[in-house]
């Protein structure tokens, strides 16, 4: 059977699998192809694994004595550079890790592993998961599919590119402000945040530690599904992982189609007209669907992006202590041990990697401590409080909290590299759902026109602690799945 | 909000070397952003939020039986750029 990718979701390809009408060899194969025709002019991927069509094969072997056959098995992925395959190179698409190969598997890779799945290669990203445009990579920057004029989002460009350009059937990207739902947005394809907690960070080379979840991007609400059912669960290697029984409470089916509440207090604020042309759009598609659209007040909601943008600078400065030439990466030598030290950062790091440990290192000092990272805490106790309220079951609650994802369509390349403020800003509606640990998708919803090009647009829907299930089921009569 | 010699001194306490022009930019941007981030003295006092939903999980793992000594050194040691024997090599630091 002739393989179209472009007509391929992962449970599509599955059912093929299964009754043999190709083999997981020919579906690596075509995505190995689609990789060669498309990839110089996008560069989503870093390296395409040599070992491709071997880990086919061995899929192909479980399809053919139908022996421990997985919805994932034979499935084509692509990895974000940032997490951790034993024997492959993880770079963070930082000079710092250029070399250094992982040691042990992540634990959502383990999992995948045990799926059947193919790992076709590892893609690019904004230098340690900081960015919102992919720009900020030490290897190039990953053009948008749709436009290669345009960036493909951040920091999990590569992924969402991967699969927009149809050089893969799926990607695992890492969301600690925004970077799977805004890639998402702008490559038009489902981009999915997790519950905080909800999939095991082992593995997942630390930016944000309270923050970062791993999720994936697909082209379907189902596959998306397919994907966090495989990858999620409780983590004795990361103990921030939630235990079974927190999980199963959300997991309870919504009767009937629930209500939706837009914050129509916050989204005011600098929303690009065709974003908010398609939010309305989704709303009013929403409602034919059977839901019930109503506005809500979020108070504290626009503190969001500060108390970000204190506690991610902040944690990262922790986090990328570790990176002093000692143990694994880049080594440049210096006058004496501290000059090592002082030497290797200076090489490995790149600009905006220096900008925020400087800003980390300022707001966690002693005098500043107060006033920066434990007001931003208290901050975020504040939103998550908001969130909580809004969901809580009272006469006034919603179900889903919806708002778009992105303020804009996918900007040039260039565009915002001269003042990090507005490229911080491409996170305003990614944020809060990061600082409040909720779960969030991504939705295609539409294209913007932009010099003759058709520019993807996403909207976003939100859910209680716990309720990816509820999102995919929304999410499929959204997209009509 | 913040000064030169400041940056200088958090460049120190990061342990990133940064040259002269470096500097002088990131005082710029670190001051700009420092600025905006501040409007958070703006929110409110966390009085009423007595409990936390989804609470950030996170606890101790109980203390077991290590692992066999030395099968993982040859795998995280060939990482290491200086190496002698199974030690990773450092400069001197007293």
């Amino acid at each position: 059977m002739v393989i179209d990718l472009k007509e391929l979701s992962i449970a599509k390809a599955h059912d093929h699998l299964t009754h043999r009408d190709f083999s997981a060899r020919e579906l690596a194969q075509a995505c190995q192809r689609s990789i060669l025709e498309r990839d110089s002019d996008v560069h989503a991927y870093l390296e395409v694994f040599s070992d491709v069509l071997e880990q086919a094969d061995r899929a192909d072997e479980r399809l053919r004595t139908k022996e421990k056959v997985h919805p994932l098995t034979g499935i084509p992925l692509a990895i974000k550079d940032n997490i951790l395959i034993e024997g492959k190179k993880a770079s963070a698409a930082s000079a710092m890790l250029e070399n250094y190969v992982a040691s042990y598997d992540a634990t959502v890779i383990r999992k995948l592993k045990e799926a059947g799945v193919v790992f076709l290669g590892r893609t690019n990203m904004d230098e340690f998961a900081m960015g919102s445009s992919t720009e900020n990579s030490v290897f190039g920057v990953t053009k948008n599919p749709h436009d290669p004029s345009r960036v493909p989002g951040g920091s999990s460009g590569g992924s969402a590119a991967a699969v927009a350009m149809n050089g893969a059937l799926g990607a695992l990207g890492s969301d600690t402000g925004g970077s799977v739902r805004q890639p998402a947005s702008f490559c038009g394809v489902v981009g999915l945040k997790p519950t905080y907690g909800a999939v095991s960070r082992s593995g997942l080379i630390a930016m944000g530690s309270s923050l970062d979840q791993i999720g994936p991007l697909t082209k379907t609400v189902t596959d998306a599904e397919i994907i966090f059912n495989t990858i999620e669960g409780q983590d004795p290697l990361d103990s921030t992982t939630l235990p079974e029984a927190e999980r199963t409470q959300g997991r309870a089916a919504l009767k009937g189609r629930g209500s939706i509440g837009i914050p129509r207090h916050f989204i005011e604020q600098g929303v690009d007209a065709d974003v908010g042309a398609a939010l309305d759009e989704a709303a009013a598609r929403f409602e034919k669907l059977g839901y019930h659209v109503k506005d809500i007040n979020l108070p504290n909601i626009a503190y969001s992006l500060s108390a970000y943008y204190i506690i991610v600078p902040a944690e990262v400065s922790a986090n990328l202590a570790r990176f002093d030439g000692v143990r694994y990466g880049l080594y440049k030598e210096g006058a004496d041990l501290s000059g090592d030290y002082a030497a290797t950062r200076g090489a490995g790091f790149g600009k905006e990697v220096r900008r925020r440990i400087i800003l980390g290192t300022h707001i966690l000092s002693s005098g500043y401590y107060d006033a920066y990272y434990n007001k931003a805490n208290n901050v975020r106790r504040l939103v998550r409080a908001d969130f909580e309220k809004a969901f809580a079951a009272s006469g006034d609650a919603v179900d889903f909290i919806l708002m778009p994802t992105a303020p804009t369509p996918a900007f040039k390349v260039g565009e915002k590299m001269s003042d990090p403020l507005q490229m911080y800003l491409a996170d305003l509606f990614t944020e809060p759902a990061n600082i409040a640990g909720i779960p969030a998708i991504s939705l295609p919803a539409g294209f913007a026109q932009r010099d003759g090009k058709q520019l993807p647009v996403g909207i976003q829907l939100m859910a209680p602690h716990c309720g990816e299930a509820a999102l995919f089921s929304a999410g499929r009569d959204f997209l009509g799945e | 909000m913040i000064g030169q010699s400041e940056i200088v001194k958090l460049a120190l306490l990061a342990k990133i070397a940064l040259s002269e022009s470096e500097l002088v930019g990131l005082q710029g941007e670190v001051d700009a952003i420092l600025e905006h981030i501040s409007e958070i003295q703006g929110a409110g006092e966390d009085n009423a939020v007595a409990k936390e939903t989804g609470l950030n999980y996170n606890v101790f793992r109980d203390d077991g039986e290590p692992h066999a000594s030395g099968i993982f050194t040859e795998a995280l040691l060939s990482a290491a750029a200086k190496r002698e024997g199974k030690y990773v090599k450092v400069k001197k630091i007293l």
